[in-house]
């Protein structure tokens, strides 16, 4: 049974946080209702079509728009010097380190292309076929140079450089505790090194911008996740007064960290708006977009483990190479070093060692995809812990168990800096077992390799946590981000009692509509029908820090249980007024305040009409029954979980297929069990998307292959298996609502939970690593002694 | 430009069309009917999906011009009368979508499926959905919605939504 299925809500009678409340924004969605940017038609809108570099790397000759000019339908064709004097450079918020080369980023190249499909020329046009159309008649004149691919050639003397300050973009270090005595005589040190393919993170909704003005101020539609800070990182980089720039993000269908950004479309967009007058428009092909939504992970992760013979990890010593690709967009240097305080992950260790160079190619820039540096560390102390198993002959599980920081031992400290506020690895990992059949399986695959079975059966562990909820702002400070980590909102009572709640976090998918309308419900004791949700507008939610690194209840959540309080204070104030009681005589509960031992009370919605007439207020009070509230959190929060997966490995085809998967998760606190569970499904999708299916191949040239999703395999229904999810619920102690947060769990958790079945059921073979994605002709070849 | 007559969700348009117009262009473009997205330009997606002359398409892989004379269906008129087709219905209760990018292609997909195949076994459930994807769901709650609108009594499913429309 599930967790969505226990905790259906049999009657009206329950509190609302915790219910499996079927979501209110469905309505529209299964409906076709939905505001999709691309719906978006103004009159008067031109539409936008972008030329983009077929090379990896040069220069620019000339480019000569002039024949596409008098096409059919054409209204202007502009290259990058037409631009040059007014685009600026595309923001990278992060400044990592003293020693960060930032290049120049111009939303549209004007002297030299540094990646395949990098925006060289556009046309505007009345309608996109002709925009297309004109495209073809623009003639550029390339010098080419050479492509830069591979990271560790990249650093080599003498390489060809991407850039030139040179192809090292930065180095970042952090160390915890003595490494060299951990290392020092160590009995057992495992060194692997891992790759961590390049992905296209894949929103099914295409990214898509329309921008327009009035000739005062500018209004850009957006598929984006971030609209309050695109709004301000807009205003610096096009000098387009922050106070004249309105950004919306109306529905966006999916995001995964590949809308956290500021693009170059959405620059040039509004400059044309700003040039011609008219509302313009513009929307990606996935091929398109293949090419152009920022990437994700390609790292590669030299990893060593320093252990004593009773399975006792003493220390970690990680050497990482990020692909930045061939600039540094919005959060691309930071998303790494999120991954620096994770690598030690659930466990107990003398030291801990972090250095992190990253590193320019000729290719897309990468930046945040769900987990967004966290998968990679999970995915490499995962997969190192499972290798000292079979180096010691223990069982997976129980090195962990050796290893892992205790129930009691909690709030912990660990040895990358962080104090874990709570946590109960025990009690997920027993649960897990149970589900999973766990000694059965293994009995099962003692069978198969005694009686060499052609078919394998292979057992992955992953017992994963992550940080979340991003972040406490001193913190973020102190790493030299460039923005905070707080989250807004505000809460009203309108004069007929139903409750407009406006969120800064920016939903694409969460069901924050729903959530929030929960938590309001039980704090003011309203019914969850009276709640609507505004968000996504920063002409209507004019506060906000956004969606991304699992934050929105954890920050956002919170925000709006605080504007409830401040509301509940207010009504709390003006009913004892009107009830002629004293302010300490009252209290609210149940959706009214209450004279104590007394019959006597008002409800909120009888307050909030007798604000609105302000008849009778207290002196001094203004008649606004509404509040809000901004958190700013002191920790972050750290969800964990046990993730177990059998998978069948064909050792003659190389096929692997995944025969049951266990998800036990620890969120903390739940507002509605049907999201959380359905996050969960959608992030293990992702990370056995990353394990078996997905990764973005180029050619030697620094061509991509995989421009379609039928070249870069995004799992279909038939891939995939049904996935078994429980909870166990270790309350958050950083955050009242006792919450975690669950965006990025069974991203992060399943990548090494998948790989470590595989290797598992090829352990006999003598192997001990596949290469993701474990192709069926990856496993094949790490089986027939070829390279992975 | 070629002259065609469609009935969209029962109402008929004639339009004049460039012979290479795609057909969720007509109708996201022209006709206003923007509940069908696109996701992809090779179709491989299925966000695409309606029913032509009840049964499943992928409208970005069709011409204007070859669905001349045709009815289509798209998710806005599955719930013209004001009820909700069993498989929306299914798909909210449940949480078969979360971002909704797929899900009327889904919604189109899954009734073309029950039609075919009234009571689908989770494995025919997930084969016959392997053309619309989604990267949000897990595809797990889908199947169950799927499921689900299989069980539940009353007009079979893709029927129901085929009478609505006005014969041309
Ligand atoms: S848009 Fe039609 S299949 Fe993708
Ligand atoms: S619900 Fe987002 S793609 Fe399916």
């Amino acid at each position: 049974m599930t967790a969505a299925a226990e905790k259906a809500p049999p009657d009206g009678t329950r509190e609302e946080v915790g219910r499996a409340r079927r979501r209110k924004e469905d309505a529209r969605l299964i409906t076709g209702r939905t505001q999709w940017t691309d719906n978006i038609q103004l009159p008067g809108t031109l539409h936008v079509a972008f030329l983009r570099s077929p090379l990896a790397h040069a220069r620019i000759q000339q480019v000569d728009t002039a024949p596409a000019r008098g096409l059919p339908g054409v209204v202007a064709v502009y290259s990058g010097a037409d631009f040059a004097a007014e685009q600026g450079s595309l923001p990278c918020a992060w400044p990592v380190s003293d020693d960060l080369v930032v290049p120049d980023h111009p939303p549209m190249a004007v002297n030299e292309v540094r990646y395949v499909g990098e925006a060289v020329a556009c046309v505007v046009a009345t309608d996109r076929y002709k925009a297309a159309d004109a495209l073809a008649a623009i003639e550029v004149d390339y010098e080419p140079l050479p492509a830069v691919l591979d990271m560790n050639e990249a650093l080599a003397d003498g390489a060809d450089k991407v850039h030139e300050a040179g192809n090292k973009a930065f180095t970042w270090t952090f160390a915890g505790g003595d490494i060299d005595a951990a290392f020092r005589d160590a009995p057992v040190v495992i060194h692997r090194t891992y790759v961590q393919q390049r992905l296209i993170p894949s929103a099914m909704e295409p990214r898509a911008v329309v921008a327009t003005t009035d000739g005062d101020t500018c209004t850009l539609y957006s598929a984006t996740q971030i609209p309050h800070v695109l709004r301000v990182m807009l205003a610096l980089t096009t000098g387009i007064p922050e106070h004249r720039l309105r950004v919306i993000a109306p529905d966006v269908g999916g995001g995964f960290g590949s809308k956290l950004q500021v693009t170059a479309e959405e620059v040039l967009l509004l400059l044309m708006t700003r040039r011609l007058g008219r509302p313009v428009k513009w929307t990606e092909s996935r091929s398109e977009g293949n090419l152009t939504v920022h990437h994700g992970r390609d790292q590669i992760q030299r990893v060593k483990l320093a252990a004593d013979r009773d399975g006792r990890v003493r220390g970690l010593s990680v050497d990482l190479l990020a692909d930045m690709g061939a600039y540094l967009m919005l959060v691309t240097p930071g998303v790494p070093l999120l991954g620096a305080f994770m690598y030690n992950g659930i466990y107990k260790m003398d030291a801990y060692d972090f250095r992190c160079t990253g590193v320019f190619t000729t290719k897309m820039p990468t930046d945040a995809y769900r987990g967004a540096g966290r998968p990679e560390a999970t995915y490499a102390i995962e997969r190192v812990m499972d290798e000292l198993a079979a180096e010691l002959g223990i069982d997976p599980i129980d090195v962990r168990r050796r290893n892992w920081i205790a129930h009691e031992e909690f709030p912990y400290t660990t040895i990358a800096g962080l104090t874990y506020d709570s946590g109960h690895y025990e009690a997920a990992t027993d649960r897990a077992t149970a589900l999973f059949g766990y000694a059965d399986l293994r009995a099962e695959q003692a069978r198969r390799r005694q009686s060499r079975d052609p078919v394998q059966l292979g057992i992955g562990v992953s017992t994963y946590t992550e940080m979340c909820g991003l972040a406490p702002s001193r913190i973020l400070g102190s790493l030299r981000y460039g923005a905070g980590g707080w989250e807004h909102a505000e809460v009203r009572m309108l004069p007929t009692g139903k409750v407009e709640v406006v969120t800064g976090s920016s939903a694409h998918g969460q069901g924050h509509e729903t959530a929030w309308s929960q938590i309001v419900a039980d704090s003011l004791g309203v019914p969850f029908e009276d709640v609507s949700v505004l968000h996504g507008d920063t002409a209507v939610a004019p506060k906000g820090m956004d969606t991304y690194g699992s934050r929105s209840l954890t920050i956002g959540g919170m925000a709006v249980l605080r504007a409830c309080e401040k509301v509940k204070d207010k009504a709390r104030h003006i009913a004892a007024h009107l009830l002629e009681a004293s302010a300490e005589d009252v209290e609210y509960t149940g959706g009214s305040v209450r004279v104590r031992g007394t019959g006597a009370g008002r409800t909120i919605q009888e307050n909030a009409l007798a604000v609105f007439t302000a008849h009778d207020l207290p002196d001094g009070v203004e008649p606004r029954l509404d509040a809000q509230a901004t958190f700013d959190p002191e920790n972050f929060s750290f969800p964990h979980g046990t993730h177990l997966c059998a998978v069948e490995v064909d050792t003659e085809t190389g096929m692997s297929r995944i025969r049951s998967y266990v998800a036990v998760d620890d969120v903390g606190k739940v507002v509605n069990p049907l999201i959380v569970e359905g996050q969960v499904h959608g992030g293990l999708a992702q990370g056995i998307g990353q394990a078996l299916f997905e990764e973005a191949v180029h050619d030697a040239d620094g061509n991509l292959l995989t421009t379609t999703l039928a070249d870069y395999l995004v799992p279909s229904a038939a891939d995939l298996p049904d996935f078994i999810t429980d909870r166990t619920e270790t309350p958050a102690v950083s955050n009242p609502l006792g919450v975690k947060g669950v965006g990025e769990a069974g991203t992060i958790a399943s990548t090494p939970a998948v790989v470590n079945a595989i290797v598992d059921a090829l352990r006999p073979y003598g192997v001990n690593d596949v290469r993701m994605p474990c192709s069926p002709e990856r496993v094949w070849r790490a089986l027939n002694g070829g390279a992975s | 430009m070629a002259r065609i007559t469609v009935n969209v969700d029962g109402i008929r348009f004639e339009e004049e069309v460039e012979p290479r117009l795609l057909l969720v262009h007509l109708l996201r473009d022209r006709l206003g009917k923007t509940g069908t997205p696109i996701g992809c330009d090779t179709s491989n997606c299925g966000a695409c999906t309606v029913l032509l002359d009840g049964k499943s398409a992928k409208s970005c892989a069709v011409l204007a011009v070859q669905a001349d004379g045709c009815d289509i269906a798209t998710v806005e008129g599955l719930a013209a009368g004001g009820r909700r087709h069993p498989v929306q219905t299914a798909f909210h209760e449940e949480h078969a979508l979360q971002c909704g990018y797929c899900t009327p292609g889904m919604i189109m997909a899954a009734i073309d499926l029950l039609r075919t195949d009234p009571d689908p076994s989770d494995e025919a459930i997930r084969e016959g959905l392997e053309g619309n994807l989604c990267r949000c769901t897990g595809y797990q709650n889908i199947v169950r919605a799927v499921r689900r609108a299989a069980s539940i009594d009353g007009p079979v499913n893709g029927e129901q939504a085929a009478a609505r429309e006005v014969p041309a």
